[in-house]
């Protein structure tokens, strides 16, 4: 039983098939990458993983529990955080306040605690300042903690948004179109950092891209998603090689 | 029975200018996502200059089938008038800010508005009743008790509404502003793209949608009277009206506007006249919850 | 770690916080002389507006809460107000406590009014919280004229006088300014060290990005809905401060009108600012009286001066800054482009 498991998932708007008997797994450490031309239905998918969305038919199931009708907070609670394609930093916020929003579902001491600065407010939020610290660190946001997210850099936002979700000690992050926008520069350290995030943090990591040559170079397993239908599932390898592949997406070989 | 017919027939009339005054709302929302909060006060705007206009042309006599159109055409071209300078200079500078902020300046020109027409130079504090301009006379139908009265008001009111809505029609289907109109309401960004002059299409709406408040600022005027704090309840009831149709929906806000009376009318006649005010609130909040795209409204959703 | 000292999200001040703590008892026990020094010195019209003054800055910070860091734009705030008022006050006159037994009647009526304005901001988030921006402030627009029609058609509750459109007089006077001030004190230490707080962090993330707040496991209607409630909360001690000041209550004085003129507190201020509300709210209490001498140019120029101030400035007096943290500059929030009523 894989971690992150999806069945037969179809999602309808109106006349409009979005997703049709989509299937998927996903387990710790894994790394997966969606791929498909714009309109595919990738974030789609993502959407209804996170409860934004509900599923027409299909069964979304995290450790074998379904979580199809659970709110979109719940399922972060339960273990799947995500980034945006559009990034969706809280742009008035810091750098180390995005992050810290991350660990609020950890707190335990409550609204009288927070009024009156309790000793228990007061060593759960060092505790957690100092966690979003560390993660800061290990995105090299550290120093830049104190300012707003909306002036950050573009690599560095994107980056920051992944921090963000990782706060939430999810397990299983879901990344969209991370690398959007990046210089290849940019994308040789994202590439070091997911891996290096899967590792470090036990993560499953779904991955949707349109860079070919990051997703062929980290992901271990591909699926190919085209008007909302799955056309190809496997290695890098084999979807490079698949012909249904390469018709509707890849064109010629490189 | 008839009680029933006769609270129709009023709720109709009353409907009527609600719809009229619905229709500015949903249009302007159409076009700039904005809910124009000084519109009502417009409505008022038009009351007060058919007044003033009433009383100017009084000494000369002139027959009803000149006065009648003089005044409202006045009305609707000075509304008109207002509708364009409020747009340009406190929404058009505001065309890129956050919602919010916009929505608070068209509650400032909304007190502006009220507080200038109590000045003594605009109109005054007190109300004061609308000068004589159309006899008014009504028909009874039966037999004491069971009578069903018409006015001439009432037909008036609803006939004016039913045939400028035509007219707005044919306007917003059949000309090329319509068209502009209705291509910025759909998307603003690419109708400019494919050469609408949006600013434009923007200030016709506001004059048009302003022009139908003067109709019924008049209307409400010689059924009421005037006072400057006139387009407070309308202007909401009518905000009401609009979300009922389907904010953004012209055939919205008429069916809009005919419910709004006729519940208005019914709760007054049947139930309190005390809570006739409270129950557009409670129709907006209802409709809010259950459908709030209203009856025609299109409802698109973000995109993630 | 060093580099956390000047962290923004909590308000790290130089000292431990059980002095900071005990400074605030301090504060709110100095008003108690000062309330005495003022009763004798001032003259009476000043020290009445000093009063409103406090009044007016709970009533900002509470809106505050609401609309500037939670994000929602509420605009029936003054009914909330008039339940607590009209709680309070009923209550106060139906009992009418006299010498010692006042000074503790006062704040649990107080809090009785709270409470109740507290459930009228249960009652009134939990419909409204799927609705966005400019729907939003329609609908709490229309519960605030809903309670005003309550108010209005109800002659009493059981044996409570409300007093119907006549309005409700003859309320024992208790409020003065040690009351006034010390309520105002609580409510914006409360109001700060929620906002900046890691709790707190939640309100803000939900006006900054709903959806992406709750892809990070905040229960957004959770705070949307505890936002109206705590800020509703204090508007009903404000009111029932007020209705104890005055004496005398009308339905007139809690409707539309008053909601916008707190608004208009919580924008001047910089919607967020809590400094920020409390420096409008004071401003916006004194000028107005300056500007008596000509009652009929006054809310011409008020309503001129709001739309300038949009136009020109709308992040307000101070820039959705704190008063105390100047280079921490806080965005304005941008609300998305969207067609709709409702959010996801």
């Amino acid at each position: 039983m894989a971690l992150l498991e999806i069945i037969n998932l179809s999602v309808h708007f109106g006349g409009l098939r979005a997703l049709s008997d989509f299937n998927f797994a996903l387990d710790e450490r894994q790394l997966h990458g969606l791929i498909g031309p714009n309109g595919a239905g990738k974030t789609t998918a993502f959407n209804v993983v996170t409860g934004v969305y509900t599923p027409s038919t299909g069964d979304v199931r995290l450790a074998g529990e379904s979580t199809v009708g659970a709110r979109p907070f719940e399922i972060n609670r339960l273990g799947i955080a995500r980034t945006f394609q559009n990034i969706r930093l809280f742009r008035g916020l810091t750098v180390l306040e995005n992050v810290l929003v991350g660990f609020n579902q950890s707190v335990t001491h409550g609204f009288w605690g927070t009024i009156v600065r309790s000793p228990h407010h007061q060593r759960e939020d060092s505790l957690h300042e100092h966690e979003a610290m560390k993660l800061l660190a290990t995105f090299g946001l550290a120093e830049r903690h104190g300012e707003l997210a909306q002036n950050l850099p573009y690599g560095d936002q994107r980056r920051l948004e992944i921090a963000r979700a990782l706060a939430t000690r999810p397990r299983i992050l879901l990344l969209d179109e991370p690398a959007a926008g990046m210089t290849p520069q940019e994308k040789l350290e994202l590439m070091k950092l997911i891996r290096f995030i899967r590792g470090e943090f036990n993560v499953g990591i779904w991955l949707i891209e349109h860079d070919m040559k990051l997703v062929m170079a980290i992901c271990e397993r591909i699926t190919v998603l085209d008007h909302g239908e799955t056309i190809a599932v496997g290695t890098p390898g084999e979807v490079q090689a698949d012909p249904k592949v390469i018709e509707a997406y890849l064109g010629e070989p490189v | 029975m008839h009680d029933l017919i006769q609270q129709l027939i009023i709720g109709l009339s009353i409907g009527a200018t609600y719809a009229l005054i619905a229709l500015g709302y949903t249009m302007v929302y159409g076009v700039l996502r904005l809910i124009n909060f000084a519109h009502g006060e417009v409505y008022m705007m038009g009351a007060v200059v058919g007044f003033h206009v009433t009383n100017l042309i009084a000494r000369w006599r002139l027959p009803l089938w000149v006065s009648l159109p003089f005044v409202f055409v006045t009305a609707m071209v000075a509304c008109a008038a207002l509708g364009f300078l409020i747009e340009f200079l406190a929404y058009r500078p505001l065309r890129n800010r956050p919602r919010l902020v916009v929505l608070i300046t068209a509650i400032g020109v909304s007190l502006l508005l009220q507080n200038l027409a109590q000045m003594w130079f605009i109109f005054g504090p007190t109300p004061q009743a609308f000068p004589p301009l159309i006899p008014q006379y009504s028909k009874t139908f039966g037999t004491p008790p069971n009578t069903i009265t018409i006015s001439n008001l009432d037909v008036l009111s609803f006939g004016l509404s039913v045939g400028l809505m035509a007219a707005l029609a044919w306007v917003v289907l059949r000309t090329r502003t319509g068209l502009a109109l209705r291509a910025v309401s759909y998307r603003f960004d690419t109708s400019s793209l494919m050469g609408i002059n949006t600013n434009r299409t923007i200030s016709f709406t506001f004059m048009l949608g302003s022009a139908l408040a003067a109709v019924a600022g008049v209307v409400d005027a010689i059924r009421y009277d005037v006072k400057p704090l006139m387009g407070l309840m309308p202007g909401l009831k009518a905000f009401v009206a609009a979300v009922l149709g389907g904010i953004g929906s012209i055939p919205g806000a008429l069916v809009g506007g005919m419910l709004m009376g006729l519940v208005e009318t019914l709760v007054k006649g049947y139930l309190s006249s005390a809570y006739a005010d409270a129950v557009a609130f409670v129709v907006l909040i209802v409709i809010l919850l259950v459908k709030p795209s209203g009856l025609f409204g299109r409802y698109v959703p973000e995109k993630l | 770690m060093a580099s956390i000292a000047s962290t923004s999200h909590i308000s790290r001040p130089r000292l431990p916080v059980w002095v900071i703590n005990s400074a605030l008892v301090l504060l709110i026990a100095a008003m108690w002389p000062l309330h005495r020094v003022l009763a004798e010195n001032m003259n009476p019209y000043y020290l009445r507006i000093l009063i409103l003054i406090g009044l007016n800055v709970i009533l900002a910070t509470s809106l505050n809460l609401i609309n500037g860091i939670t994000g929602q734009f509420s605009l029936g705030h003054a009914g909330f107000m008039a339940i607590g008022a009209y709680a309070a006050g009923s209550l106060m006159k139906y009992f009418g406590p006299t010498g010692t037994q006042s000074a503790i009647a006062l704040p649990a009526l107080l809090a009785v009014g709270g409470f109740w304005a507290a459930v009228a901001g249960l009652l009134v988030g939990i419909p409204t919280l799927r609705l966005r921006g400019d729907y939003l402030a329609i609908a709490t627009l229309g519960f605030g004229e809903i309670i005003n029609t309550l108010i209005v058609n109800t002659e009493q509750i059981g044996p409570f006088e409300i007093g119907g459109s006549s309005g409700l007089h003859g309320i024992p006077i208790r409020t003065d300014f040690f009351w006034a001030y010390a309520a105002a004190i609580v409510c914006v230490a409360s109001v700060w060290r929620l906002a900046y707080s890691a709790k707190g962090l939640a309100f803000r993330a939900v006006r900054e990005d709903e959806v992406a707040a709750a892809a990070m496991g905040i229960d957004t209607t959770y705070y949307k809905v505890l936002a109206f409630v705590i800020g509703a909360f204090f508007a009903g001690v404000a009111g029932g401060l007020y209705a104890t000041f005055d004496g005398n209550l009308a339905p007139e004085s809690f409707r539309f009108m008053r909601s916008i003129e707190i608004v208009v507190m919580v924008v001047l201020g910089g919607s967020g600012s809590v400094t920020g509300a409390v420096v409008a709210a004071a401003v916006l209490t004194y000028l107005p009286e300056q500007l008596r001498f000509s009652n009929e140019w006054r809310m011409v120029i008020y309503s001129l001066a709001l739309i300038l101030m949009m136009i020109l400035r709308p992040e307000g007096l101070l820039g959705g800054r704190e008063l105390f943290r100047w280079r921490r500059r806080m965005a304005i929030p941008v609300v998305p482009a969207d067609s709709g009523p409702r959010g996801t």
